[in-house]
């Protein structure tokens, strides 16, 4: 064993890899329960692409049989209805734990210097996943797959001057039909997860070039043992977050199988039932809402009332409330990166910020009315100022000494 | 923080309170195979004439304790061989000119319309002779089906009651639905049967659901001991953690 390790690690940094980022990759010891979803992201990654092989195999991207082959899927196929949920709730599984993945970041400061590539590479992430989403939900080919598709791509016909050919780009005609699903069926196997993993590769890598912050915002590599040159708060990932991941792993795949194998429709919000009616261009469903990790900026996009008889501003509204994460790392200026050592003006910011973000969720599920509207506009609004007058909020915050070291354990 | 938690966790629960046209509780228990051959001969003998159930294969139904030699017997009118799809024969095209639209395929209608909505509707046919097929119903109007189980059920007739808008109008909206002519079955009985019915739509939604519920009890049990396994091997590799 040891020969064949010594000639491969002449040929290939084999145990150097090993060490670098595992087990001598040196992670602070006071992670916390909302330090397990990034390895969550990765299981969850992992599970979309296994299952996504072996629907591949059985998935047929014609518009004449892309729904029987999905039925055919959950009923001759052996255990493709296994696999078939697994992919259906591992879709939703991953915007959770990436939702929860970036709270995470904004409780702890983790998008701040000298993290500020790590937060683009994975707000990168975060886009794509949007779009491999959007794409996989045209492919069962029912009925909200159809018109929520329709909807989407009409949003970009509203664009001004290059709208209508940018809309008909996107679907390959000028309605959506089989040239659609095609392109979308490429893009969502191939072209998006190929991005995605690269993404990820570069998420990983400048993280590891940084080092991982923690719950108290301190930079461990500040305070490093004389003798072994290691931070005197960290401890090696591997063993020890490997044995913390792996419990943490056990606890989502309970609650993952628990929705997989007793309610994988979840009421119909992860598997809608209009969706069990095959794709119908002639009917309009009376009511056509996005997937539920979508609703936030469906509702941020309704708030808006059209302008010059024109959608665009609120197309431009969804657009810049998915962008404007990326400037994070610019608009806060506070003196300390963890919310355990903020002032209560960041607190209350970022309190609104969540109700106004789960508000926008849930009104975006909701039929219009005049009093949802409203509620809407409002959330928008407070949405928009959590990041517009956050320079001002955090600079004029008051706030506690971090500690030295990091604190608890 | 925990607080914070709590709210993202409970939100989703709030959204499932919506409520909308008012349905009978379908009594569905997809264990009950008796129930679920019932409702298979009544399915195949009024419904299959004009709805497919394309998704669907016949040999299937050995999933609810019938033998391929029953099946082959008793329920294969529009097909050879068990191993076929449970299409239908009536073209697409000829089903809309009589029927004013194709008539869905039924393989996962309880799907989408959920089965208290298939429970409600099957029992609220009414004569009502300005349709063309003399038939409407209070729980899908104007519907293009006619009233196909009527010898079973009877005739229903609508009792209106007057009531007033809140801009003073006066409608007439229907109240409730009366027996006119018996059919062959008691009200209980035609209930009955069409739970048997509603049971069967359910089960062929996902005819898988029994196994992956099974399955699915065996995984959380297997999980739930490899917590225990995962929570004191991290416990021993991290009491050196200070």
């Amino acid at each position: 064993m040891e020969k064949v390790i010594s000639w491969l690690d002449a040929r290939f940094p084999l145990t150097a890899s090993f060490k670098a980022h595992l087990s001598e990759y040196y992670a602070p010891k006071n992670f916390n329960f909302w330090y397990y979803f990034g390895s969550l992201a990765m299981l969850v990654l992992a599970i979309q692409i296994v299952t996504g092989i072996f629907l591949a195999m059985h998935y047929k991207p014609d518009g004449e049989l892309a729904f029987a082959s999905v039925e055919y899927i959950m009923r001759d196929v052996p255990f493709g209805w296994l696999i078939r949920y697994a992919h259906s709730t591992g879709a939703s599984a991953f915007f959770i734990v990436v939702y929860l993945h970036m709270f995470r970041g904004l409780l702890y400061g983790s998008f701040r210097q000298p993290r500020e590539l790590i937060w683009i590479f994975g707000m990168l992430i975060y886009l794509m996943l949007m779009a491999e989403a959007f794409m996989g939900y045209l492919l069962p080919w029912g009925q909200m797959s159809f018109w929520g598709a329709q909807v989407i791509i009409n949003l970009f016909a509203a664009v001004p001057y290059i709208g209508n050919d940018l809309s008909t780009l996107i679907r390959g005609d000028f309605v959506v039909g089989d040239a659609t699903l095609n392109r979308f069926f490429a893009l969502h196997i191939v072209a998006l997860p190929l991005v995605l993993i690269g993404l990820i590769a570069a998420h990983v890598v400048a993280l590891h070039e940084v080092g991982s912050n923690n719950p108290d915002g301190v930079e461990i590599k500040k305070n490093k043992d004389p003798v072994t040159h290691h931070p005197v708060d960290g401890i090696p990932f591997h063993p020890y977050y490997t044995v913390k991941d792996i419990l943490g792993v056990v606890v989502f795949l309970i609650v993952f199988s628990a929705i997989l194998f007793f309610a994988p429709d979840m009421g119909g919000y992860f598997l809608e039932a209009n969706n069990f009616i095959p794709a119908d261009p002639l009917k309009t469903p009376a009511h056509i809402a996005p997937v539920w990790y979508f609703t936030p900026y469906y509702a941020i996009l309704r708030a808006i009332p059209p302008m010059f008889g024109s959608q665009f501003p609120g197309v431009a509204a969804m657009g810049v409330a998915v962008l404007i994460f990326f400037a994070l790392p610019w608009l806060d200026k506070s003196p300390v990166k963890s919310i355990r050592y903020r002032g209560p003006k960041f607190k209350i910011a970022l309190g609104l910020f969540v109700i106004a973000f789960i508000g926008l969720g849930w009104l975006g599920i909701q039929p219009v009315t005049p009093l949802y509207t409203l509620l809407s506009q409002i959330f928008t609004a407070v949405y928009f100022a959590f990041f517009v007058l956050m320079p001002w909020y955090t600079r004029n915050d008051t706030h506690k000494t971090e500690p030295e070291r990091v604190t608890d354990k | 923080m925990k607080k914070l938690l709590f709210l993202l966790l409970a939100l989703p629960v709030a959204a499932f309170a919506n409520t909308e046209l008012k349905l009978d509780h379908a009594p569905v228990n997809v264990q009950d195979h008796e129930s679920l051959q019932r409702g298979a001969r009544i399915f195949v003998n009024y419904c299959l004439s004009c709805h497919s159930a394309g998704y669907m294969r016949y040999n299937r139904m050995q999933d609810i304790g019938l033998t391929e030699a029953q099946i082959k017997d008793s329920l294969l009118f529009a097909a050879d061989k068990p191993g076929e799809l449970m299409k239908v024969s009536m073209r697409p095209k000829e089903a809309a000119a009589w029927f004013g639209a194709p008539p869905p395929d039924l393989t996962v209608i309880a799907r989408s319309r959920g089965a208290d909505w298939i429970y409600t509707y099957l029992r609220s046919f009414y004569r009502d002779d300005t349709r063309p097929t003399g038939w409407n119903n209070t729980v899908f109007d104007k519907v293009g089906m006619p009233h196909v189980l009527h010898e079973l059920q009877g005739q229903l007739a609508p009792v209106f009651e007057t009531v007033t808008d809140h801009e003073g109008k006066q409608h007439q909206v229907i109240e409730r639905l009366e027996l006119v002519r018996p059919g062959k079955m008691t009200p209980v009985e035609y209930d009955a049967t069409v739970a048997d019915l509603v049971n069967y739509l359910a089960w062929m939604g996902e005819p898988a659901q029994t196994q992956r519920m099974n399955i699915g009890l065996v995984v959380i049990l297997f999980l739930g001991v490899f917590f225990v396994v995962a929570f004191y091997l991290k416990k021993e590799y991290w009491k050196d953690v200070h």
